[in-house]
């Protein structure tokens, strides 16, 4: 049975006479039992139901950009078809893929460290590859319903139907700018700015206390 | 929030993702230094400003950083089209029906009710 709490600042001396003049107003009605006594720690759950949040180890990074005449080229010295469309990604199945970014900008990440710059080198079609390996940091929301809280900052449709599997996207996290990537149903990876890294930890750690509650 | 139709990705985005960039199809002159003063202010200072249907620069600034053009109603703030960059302007007369308030703005008040041309009592 929850508590009676007077809303009003009286004391409680004076809350039976304060109650006895609270004119019988309907849309008063049934408040009482709305009020319940909250504790300073409720909701909070120490290990969430199933909810995750990783720090990716380092990887390998480059931002890549090229006219569409270079990207055959350049698709044949990744050792992957680079994605054409937008929100599409790609991967070699060995730890590497690459991010639709723009109409000619990709994020390309290897897992296993390899050197993205090198693999490029040789590439004499027209295009940009710049290592951006410790300009980002990558973090992981993994567990089932992941994407409410990815959700809690970012605007987008993150249903399977709008946001299928190995779909990528920049976009917004709370006020930060982040690449999101969607590896598997119940995980998304998060690509943000190293100086924003400590700000979407913080976030995301708070957005899947919320998504577990 | 508005949804706002990239034409470079192809789908509806939320607002938070852009950035407007002022009235599209602003033509600088390819000669800046050979023009007169009053034909440089109008570049670079006057703009149309209307009630109604505006063109306009935006950018999906945090998706795929492109720029590109909208039609949008300033009376509803409803985008009525969306189209990339170097595309010609879409006609307007194709967006009347579809364009709400827009089509009254800038009508004198006492013409207001006369909307469908005969529907006055």
């Amino acid at each position: 049975m929850p508590t009676q709490i007077d809303v009003s600042n009286t004391s409680p001396r004076r809350t039976s006479s304060a109650k006895q003049n609270v004119p019988a107003d309907p849309s008063h009605k049934g408040q009482d039992k709305a009020l319940r006594r909250t504790g300073p720690l409720d909701g909070r759950i120490a290990v969430p139901g199933g909810l995750s949040l990783t720090v990716l180890p380092p990887a390998s990074r480059l931002s890549l950009r090229a006219p569409a005449g270079s990207v055959a080229d350049l698709s044949a010295a990744l050792g992957m078809d680079l994605p054409r469309s937008p929100k599409t990604s790609a991967s070699d199945g060995k730890g590497r893929f690459a991010l639709w970014l723009g109409p000619d900008e990709w994020l390309v990440v290897d897992e296993a460290g390899g050197d993205l710059v090198a693999a490029c080198r040789a590439v004499q079609a027209l295009h940009s590859a710049v290592d951006i390996s410790h300009r980002n940091v990558g973090l992981l929301v993994s567990g089932q319903g992941a994407a409410n809280a990815v959700n809690a900052g970012c605007p987008q449709d993150l249903s399977l139907q709008a946001f299928p599997v190995g779909a990528c996207s920049r976009t917004v996290l709370g006020k930060i700018e982040m690449v999101l990537y969607r590896p598997s149903a119940d995980s998304f990876r998060i690509e943000c700015w190293r100086s924003f890294a400590d700000y979407a930890h913080a976030f995301l750690a708070e957005a899947i206390a919320d998504a577990s509650a | 929030m508005l949804l706002i139709r990239c034409p470079y990705c192809e789908e509806e985005r939320p607002e938070l993702e852009f950035r407007h960039a002022g009235e599209a199809h602003v033509v600088r002159s390819s000669d800046m230094a050979e023009i007169s003063d009053e034909a440089f202010e109008q570049f670079f200072f006057i703009r149309s400003n209307p009630k109604g249907i505006v063109f306009e620069r935006w950018r999906h600034l945090h998706g795929c950083a492109r720029f590109f053009n909208a039609a949008r109603d300033t009376v509803s703030d409803r985008f009525l089209a969306t189209y990339k960059a170097g595309e010609p302007k879409p006609d307007v007369s194709k967006f009347a029906a579809d364009a709400g308030p827009a089509a009254y703005a800038n009508v004198p008040p006492a013409e207001l009710n006369d909307r469908e041309g005969g529907a006055k009592q």
